[in-house]
């Protein structure tokens, strides 16, 4: 603390790059390491290459059990010299593995997972900053990364193999090793998430028993993510892989593809940190309505009610989203859907933040999209004209009054007469929706003052016999000795 | 006026409907959020067959709008027509509690679970539970996570046959494929424990205890720990052992963190619930390691517990556990690579003194305080401070007194106005124990400087503290320490400080009493209404304001009346307004005594008005 500079004191608040050099001091954690009681000294084995051919095989085994051994590499003082030995075999296993053949008979596939199994699939650490911004904060690193990486590089070159066999394989590479390789996707160090992704590719390829599996698990943990914890690191990588898996789906789309789309991944745009995987879930999206066109009124209705309320960057990341899909969708479609959708639109481009109004009047620099409203133009202006021809005059941002004036004159030029008949009435219009809403008022006035007998009716009834038998009591009330002041005055007047 | 089936003429449902139904969500919103007063206008009959089927039927919607939906059916007994016709709401419910939304699905569950308690035994085996086996079978996992927080409401008050049903369904739920369907089982298993038979506590409950508690998810397994508590708790001593204790005991070694934390969380409540035989054979080598976790998150949660473990040790051998097995772990604490566990520890650890009494306290217990009122965090420091008052009883607060100042006053010059605010709220308790004498050599000229802080809530702070102070050490203290400085700071070139003064005898005033106020405050303050700031001159109207009650009369008329008429005619506004509104309620005060004298006469006229009527 005595550190603190008089720079800092000025406000007493620690300036953001202070604090960001607190935390990077501490930036590994690692909770793969559970105290042993008896550390254990490893010695280097033979050279794999130096040993006749004979011996290959047992030392290749007995290398991957002393691979096994874990170490604390939050102390980076301890077991120096067993560390290096364990790093040196892993590079040897990986070197041996991809460049020799015939290498991987049926028994070392046992040897392979276990060692595999015991190094990587460990209890992720808890976070070291509890409100860890993705955007913002660097990530904590997997302390043990210098051994991890060795491993998972080994996993990568065993499923690569030109000598794998599924069918071996599937008896270790199993739904619980699957399911343990799924929680790594939390991993805060992207390093480890990367391997991962292509690793669960892989796995994905090969293994078609488990596929339908995989599917599920990642269902399952997009559902925790969207309604409990609203944390996971992993959801871009995932949907990475979603995104090749959807390419590959058979026509015409099963019923439980539709309902992940519908029911998981629309529901994911909710997501705080959307923009964090948004790329990828869009991605994701339009996949499925290159290979289904009919899904595309269900998914923009999904994408409208989840519309951002009050967070301007997720409305862009919508407008994108949307954009893409207006790239891609069919005019049949199109005409399916526009009018919730032009609402929207009409919404965004008069918002007050600029960006969002922007991103929103960039539609109509899109060709096609201004073919589909050309098509369209009497729906469509209808519903734009108003926000428009106000927003016209009040925006504050002048880039966006002149973006918004070439829409209308484009759109002008679409449909004239109509246009000048919207011009025109726009005034009464205007004076319509007042008296609609003054209206409501009314509406709502009268409701309230009925409560409000109502339920001193209701408070008087309760005293033994039900409202509903009591329809001529409400007028004897008056005389009742026990009243309510305001009852009283109301008599007297 | 308009009887309680509704009146057609003035409130046709399509109007009511065409609201619920409007374009814009705010106003829908606004709309169900009076769904009431809807409700009302139609009358019971109407509100029945028109407008829940209604709901029932539109329930696509916002989910804010259905959250709102969701609560107000919790309240629509009475407008349905009372507890027989209770079971209109159910079908709306039961669709609200299908929703992906989390929280539109909880309110709806918590809507049944009430309206549940209004439904006969007859309609609860007719309507409600059939509703409950509907859920637990569907077929997205959101309607199977609702039904089962409805399992434990229904079950008391039905048949036997429709509880096995239940006890069935509840198991079917426990192993579900869906994990979030097994974490809202396992979440609910305490609760639904308690409300069974103890023999089907022990045939049903602990299978699936034992099987929850070893899922192959550590967010399922966590939660297991939670009811383990509730199901100790109705099991008799003697099946603890074999029913309870292998699973616990798992958990405590489990190889997620997660599971470890929540069983440090929840520890008191397991030491309660599993009693002092089991506490000592296996709480105590549990909650040791749990202290010495690898994960700081465990050890914190542990160290937050210390004190109350401690104090639940069955009295026998109480002290002779915590000096050999628990104190050599809390020594370590202290010593803690992280932040959090220290401080935790900071937090309890001066409760220990009560326990082992005076003697243990000062040669174990005190050279642990003094090393953490040493520690580099600030908050480690705070925590041992704001707990002094428990070592205070056992030992006296001398014994810390030398480190205790340094302490303080590094606290008190912290970077972060947060630490200084923290240390603020303790001077008073401080000033307590430590006394008079030393806090006017040590700790004073601290509580002055505060006053000049440039944060203003540390001046704000400063300025009740000072209050608390007077209260404990008399308006006579207050005039030969205090007032003179605080009066000093008038003449202060910063037009902040000369306003900290105004705050202060604002604060005082009423403390020190009329002499001091009238004599020494009332001068300084209407010297002020000179001041060149404007927000000094309107500060003194709200001065004056404050101090009027706490003055004479005379010196209201003849000094405090001429000023604020001054003010009042200000060239800025805003001094004009508040020299206004000191006027007149100043006038009040005044008039007080007068008003006493009125008030038998007004009394009257209220008597004559009510029988008038």
């Amino acid at each position: 603390m005595s550190a603190v500079s008089a720079s800092e004191k000025v406000d007493g608040f620690t300036r953001k790059s202070v604090r960001k050099a607190q935390k990077q001091r501490k930036s590994q954690s690692s909770s793969q390491f559970r105290t042993q009681n008896t550390p254990i000294e490893l010695s280097p084995l033979p050279q794999l290459k130096d040993a006749p051919s004979t011996d290959q095989q047992e030392l290749f085994c007995q290398k991957l059990q002393q691979c096994c051994t874990l170490f604390d590499f939050l102390d980076s003082v301890g077991d120096l010299k067993s560390k290096e030995v364990k790093r040196a075999a892993l590079n040897e296993l990986v070197d041996y593995l991809s460049t020799n053949r015939g290498v991987l008979v049926e028994n070392a596939y046992p040897e392979i997972t276990n060692m595999i199994s015991t190094n990587i699939f460990r209890a992720l650490p808890p976070s070291d900053n509890p409100d860890f911004d993705p955007e913002e904060d660097e990530p904590t690193l997997e302390a043990a990364w210098p051994h991890i990486q060795l491993v998972y590089e080994f996993l990568l070159r065993f499923l690569e193999n030109p000598d794998f066999q599924p069918s071996i394989a599937k008896r270790f590479i199993d739904q619980k090793f699957v399911l343990q390789l799924l929680e790594l996707f939390d991993s805060e160090d992207p390093r480890e998430r990367d391997f991962l992704k292509t690793i669960l590719h892989r796995i994905y390829g090969k293994f078609l028993g488990l596929r339908a599996f995989i599917r599920k698990q990642i269902n399952n943990i997009f559902l925790k993510f969207i309604y409990e914890t609203e944390h996971f690191n992993g959801v871009a990588e995932l949907l990475e892989i979603l995104g090749s898996i959807i390419n590959g789906f058979a026509l015409p789309l099963k019923a439980e593809h539709k309902q992940f789309l519908m029911k998981v991944l629309i529901p994911l745009h909710t997501a705080k940190a959307l923009s964090l995987f948004h790329a990828q879930l869009a991605y994701c999206v339009v996949q499925f309505l290159e290979k289904d066109p009919s899904l595309t009124e269900p998914v923009i209705r999904g994408l409208l009610k989840f519309w951002p309320k009050t967070c301007s960057q997720k409305e862009v990341m919508f407008l994108g989203e949307i954009e893409e899909i207006l790239d891609v969708i069919e005019p049949s479609q199109f005409k399916k859907i526009q009018e919730p959708l032009f609402k929207q639109i009409s919404k965004c481009v008069s918002n007050p933040h600029f960006q969002v109004a922007e991103r929103a009047l960039y539609f109509w620099n899109n060709e096609y999209i201004l073919s589909l409203i050309e098509e369209n133009i009497d729906k469509i202006l209808p519903i734009m004209f108003s926000s428009l021809y106000k927003i016209s005059k009040e925006h504050w941002n002048q880039t966006i009054v002149a973006l918004i004036y070439n829409v209308l004159k484009t759109l002008m030029e679409m449909n004239c007469p109509l246009f000048d008949e919207l011009t025109a009435s726009y005034k009464t219009q205007k004076q319509r929706e007042m008296i609609k809403e003054q209206e409501r008022d009314e509406l709502w006035k009268k409701l309230e003052e009925l409560q409000v007998s109502r339920t001193s009716e209701i408070q008087n009834n309760s005293h033994g016999f039900p409202a509903a038998l009591n329809n001529n009591n409400s007028n004897n009330n008056n005389n009742d000795p026990q009243e309510s002041s305001g009852d009283v005055e109301a008599t007297d007047s | 006026m308009a009887g309680a089936d509704g009146d057609d003429s003035l409130y046709p449902i399509a109007v009511l409907i065409d609201e619920l139904r409007n374009e814009d969500v705010q106003l829908r919103l606004n709309s169900i959020k009076k769904l009431s007063t809807i409700a009302l206008a139609l009358g019971v009959e109407r509100t029945r067959t028109e407008l829940l089927p209604f709901l029932t039927d539109t329930i696509y919607d916002e989910d804010e709008v259905l959250l709102a939906l969701a609560e107000q059916l919790g309240n629509f007994t009475m407008l349905v027509g009372g507890p027989e016709y209770v079971h209109c709401l159910l079908p709306p419910l039961e669709s609200l509690a299908t929703v992906e939304e989390t929280v539109v699905r909880d309110k709806a569950v918590e809507s049944l679970r009430k309206i549940s308690q209004e439904h006969s035994p007859v309609d609860l085996e007719v309507h409600f539970e059939p509703l409950v086996k509907r859920l637990a079978s569907g077929d997205w996992f959101t309607s199977r996570t609702s039904a089962c927080g409805l399992f434990s409401v229904c079950y008391p008050r039905v048949s036997s046959t429709v509880k096995a049903e239940i006890r069935q369904h509840f198991r079917t739920l426990c192993s579900d494929d869906t994990p979030m369907v097994r974490r809202a089982a396992a979440s609910k298993l305490g609760e639904f424990a308690k409300v069974l038979e103890l023999e089907y506590v022990k045939t049903d409950i602990i299978p699936l205890f034992t099987a929850l508690a070893s899922d192959e998810q550590d967010s399922v397994r966590l939660l297991a720990v939670e009811a383990c508590v509730s199901i100790a708790t109705l099991l008799p001593q003697e099946d603890l052992e074999t029913l309870v204790m292998p699973t616990l005991r798992q958990a405590a070694e489990d190889k997620s963190w997660r599971v470890r934390y929540m069983v440090a969380d929840k520890f008191s409540e397991l030491q309660k619930a599993v009693g002092p035989e089991i506490t000592k054979n296996d709480l105590v080598p549990a909650f040791q390691n749990l202290l010495k976790d690898c994960e700081a998150e465990v050890r914190a949660a542990a160290a937050n517990k210390v004190k109350e473990f401690c104090e639940n040790l069955p009295e026998d051998n109480r002290e002779q556990i915590i000096m050999s097995h628990i104190l050599p772990c809390v020594k370590e604490l202290v010593s803690d690579t992280n932040q959090h566990v220290k401080s935790a520890l900071a937090s309890v650890i001066m409760g220990l003194s009560t326990i082992l009494g005076k003697d243990n306290t000062i040669e174990h217990l005190l050279p642990l305080f003094l090393t953490q009122l040493k520690d580099e965090c600030p908050e480690v420091r705070l925590n041992i401070i704001s707990n002094l008052d428990c070592v205070n009883e056992v030992i006296g607060i001398r014994q810390l007194s030398q480190s205790l100042l340094p302490a303080i006053v590094e606290l008190a010059e912290d970077a972060k106005w947060r630490v200084r605010l923290a240390i603020i709220e303790y001077m008073p308790l401080l000033a307590g124990q430590l006394g008079v004498e030393f806090f006017d050599e040590k700790l004073n000229t601290l509580c002055m400087a505060w006053l000049i802080d440039h944060v203003y809530a540390i001046r704000e702070a400063a300025t009740s503290n000072l209050t608390k102070l007077v209260e404990k050490f008399g308006a006579e203290w207050a005039q030969n320490t205090i007032v003179p400085k605080v009066l000093g700071m008038a003449n202060d070139p910063n037009y902040l400080h000369r306003m900290t003064t105004l705050f202060c005898i604002n604060a005082l005033s009423e403390a020190c009493g009329q002499e001091i106020t009238t004599k020494q405050m009332l001068p300084v303050v209407l010297k002020m209404s000179n001041d060149q700031v404007a927000n000094v001159r309107f500060n003194v109207a709200k001065s004056l304001q404050k101090i009027g009650p706490v003055l004479d009369s005379n010196a209201l008329q003849t000094e405090v009346k001429p000023v604020l008429e001054k003010l009042a005619s200000d060239s800025d506004m805003d001094v004009k307004y508040f020299a206004q509104e000191a006027i007149s309620v100043n006038g009040n005060v005044l008039s007080l005594i007068l008003s006493h004298v009125l008030l038998s006469h007004l009394h009257f006229h209220v008597h004559v008005f009510t029988f008038d009527v």
